[in-house]
């Protein structure tokens, strides 16, 4: 059971502002059902320029619904530009903190929050459209928006980029990018560095090598491919020669080339060697196996 | 407030019966079976009984049960222990729905080898016969597919698979977690080779399991250390834990029938009437192969977490396959195997009876359920009034 404060649970309770404004001023809505959340959030502005009226409409947990009312509540009163420079850490400090894994939410108010103002000041023509590339396929998230979460919330570790924007949390085939991002950021504040990436220096023998390349494909490979409903199986090492063989999806898909050549090629002479070359073993891929859909 | 308990599937209550039978073994008779004094010796007679009451249930021979930890550790030790019994044979069979208790374990076989092959499931959440058929080989070493699914109540042909996997020279294991107690067993009469029961999950204390092996199927025990469980089960034995669900076993046997048909009852009206009162739901699993205790209910548009909560308000206990009751970000893996659509999956509540519920607990879920998915649909923005 998550730990909730008293004032989330009240706003959870007893949301504040639930429904839309009419003839709204701006409108944000981001998120979606297969994310497992989503909010639309609208406001009115008074004469002065300052939000009259705010109201929302959320589809999630207790700590979604209750994040949108508290942020609802928050930035009646604010002029835009007031509005604009609240962070997802005030709407969390203001409910008295939220739970690690629920961070996300409180992302969630802001990006609604911004989605909005931008849909204002475009006239409510122009659709938010989020900057950067896209990092995490699985929950869409991009590369700015990671780098926002970290700067602002002063994150070190995949795992809290995770709670704070969901990167990171479907398949898990983006955490090295994501690593790389915070490195970028906070440098030397990332002491331990958790995935392992034992490229070893020196000649491998045929033992250590043939290892180093199995680990590689559990641990670098093989979770990407499994969230599409593929898996690889390593059929022989025969020199620098690496034969493999795809399964399920990764079996019928049109991309394996690319897939085999761009993934399994790259990771492997990324941490194992750089002679590595991969060849499909198109025998054993005749026959159906894993994961048909 | 009164507590509301449907959520069995999760844990069960102790009977009152069970209590009581193991009560002296913690202050009085609290001996260590293995020792040679009569004081610690004459707990092994409770032991024995225990694996009686154990086998009668399951109706196979008592040097057939084993004695572990928790269901966990009985699938675990099947898994692992047929496996290194059996070492030329590198492919295993299971579905995409089990319990992670044993999908984790053959995950990680693949990182040791072996060839994990996970069949389908139908939007019923139904096996593919054919599949499996097509699947088996003479690489097959072992099977292992769930009884009875957890979230959904699905109930698998498993006599049926049993025997077609056994007939091609495989190993068939089944984590029959949570449909002992609530499904006849005939072990005697089947052709499974290994069977995991946990106490907790049938009133007898946290803290037990039974891995049933059938006579003369090979298995390298999990833990190492002792003669107990004649060297298939080291470590002293949780001895109230053993002796509880022994007593439970019992007290299952004696009323199987007769409860679990009382169950269904209060089961269906629940599922009925929330169906009736509550519009876009859907309930997901076979209604005809079903665990007789359980429902699996998806309410479109809404969020599993939300409704958890303002059920938790009147007291009632249930429980959902959202991504937020998980910890993780993703839906239950097995509504997602089912092909359910996310704006189902998401908001999916679990209610699991047992012979402990009252028509009167039913109507008062009846009652506090609507208005709660009312409002919740009323914050929702994929709802249009």
């Amino acid at each position: 059971m998550w730990e909730y404060t008293e004032k989330l649970k009240d706003h959870f309770f007893n949301p504040r502002n639930v429904g839309e404004v009419e003839n709204p001023d701006g409108i944000g809505e981001v998120g979606s059902l297969a994310c497992g959340d989503a909010l639309k959030l609208t406001f009115k502005l008074d004469k002065k320029g300052k939000i009259a009226e705010a109201k929302f409409k959320t589809f999630g947990c207790a700590s979604a619904i209750g994040t949108s009312s508290v942020l609802t509540e928050m930035i009646k009163g604010l002029t835009l530009d007031e509005a604009a420079k609240l962070t997802n850490k005030d709407i969390a400090d203001y409910l008295g903190g939220l739970p690690e894994q629920k961070m996300h939410c409180s992302v969630m108010g802001r990006e609604a929050l911004e989605a909005a103002i931008e849909n204002y000041q475009g006239g409510g023509k122009k659709k938010h459209e989020l900057g950067g590339t896209v990092v995490c396929t699985c929950f869409g998230v991009t590369d700015k928006e990671i780098e926002r979460v970290v700067i602002e919330n002063d994150l070190t570790t995949v795992e809290e980029v995770t709670n704070y924007c969901k990167a990171g949390g479907g398949c898990g085939g983006c955490q090295g990018e994501i690593e790389k991002i915070i490195e970028k950021i906070q440098g030397d504040k990332v002491k331990e560095v958790s995935v392992p990436a034992p490229r070893r220096t020196g000649k491998l023998t045929n033992i250590q090598k043939i290892q180093l390349i199995q680990q590689t494909i559990n641990e670098q490979i093989r979770p990407a491919l499994r969230a599409h409903g593929g898996n690889i199986e390593l059929i022989d090492v025969e020199g620098d020669k690496v034969i493999v063989a795809f399964r399920g999806m990764c079996a019928q898909c049109k991309l394996t080339e690319f897939t085999m050549k761009d993934v399994v090629e790259a990771k492997l002479r990324e941490f194992v060697s750089k002679e590595l070359f991969v060849e499909e073993d198109k025998e054993s891929a005749q026959e159906p196996h894993n994961h048909r859909e | 407030m009164k507590t509301v308990y449907f959520d069995n599937n999760a844990t069960t209550k102790v009977a009152e019966e069970v209590l009581e039978e193991i009560r002296p073994l913690f202050c009085e008779l609290y001996g260590n079976p293995s020792s040679m004094h009569t004081f610690g010796g004459q707990i092994g007679r409770r032991i024995r009984q225990a694996r009686e009451q154990v086998a009668d249930l399951l109706g196979c021979d008592p040097s057939e049960i084993v004695f572990t930890g928790c269901g966990t550790e009985s699938d675990n030790t099947a898994i692992k222990g047929a496996l290194a019994a059996a070492p030329n044979r590198r492919t295993v069979i299971t579905t995409r729905v089990e319990h992670p208790a044993v999908l984790a374990v053959c995950r990680e076989l693949e990182n040791h080898g072996y060839t994990v092959i996970e069949l389908n499931v139908d939007r019923q959440g139904r096996l593919d016969m054919a599949e499996l058929e097509e699947q088996l080989d003479d690489d097959t070493v072992l099977v292992t597919i769930m009884y009875a699914n957890n979230e959904t109540g699905v109930v698998f042909p498993i006599e049926n698979i049993a025997e077609l996997v056994t007939s091609k020279g495989a190993i068939f294991h089944t984590d029959a977690v949570q449909a002992v107690g609530k499904i006849p067993l005939n072990l005697s009469k089947s052709n499974i080779d290994l069977l995991s029961l946990s106490g907790h999950k049938l009133h007898a204390p946290k803290g037990v399991g039974v891995l049933y092996v059938r006579k003369g199927t090979r298995l390298s025990p999990f833990m190492l250390g002792g003669h107990q469980e004649a060297g298939r089960r080291a470590g002293t034995e949780n001895v109230p834990g053993i002796v509880g669900l022994g007593k439970a076993c019992e007290l299952a046997a004696e009323n199987l029938e007769a409860e679990n048909s009382k169950v269904k009852a209060l089961r269906d009206k629940l599922e009925k009437k929330i169906l009736q009162k509550c519009p876009d739901c859907r309930i997901n699993g076979d209604p005809d192969n079903r665990l007789p205790n359980t429902t699996n209910i998806s309410f479109e548009y809404i969020e599993g977490e939300a409704i958890l909560l303002m059920l938790d308000k009147y007291g009632i206990c249930a429980s959902s396959g959202s991504a937020c009751t998980s910890g993780s970000l993703e839906p239950s893996h097995v509504l997602r195997a089912m092909g359910v659509p996310f704006t189902a999956a998401h908001g999916s509540i679990r209610f699991s009876l047992s012979r402990y519920n009252t028509e009167e607990e039913v109507d008062y879920t009846i009652e506090k359920l609507p208005p709660i998915i009312n409002q919740l649909r009323e914050l929702s923005p994929f709802v249009m009034k």
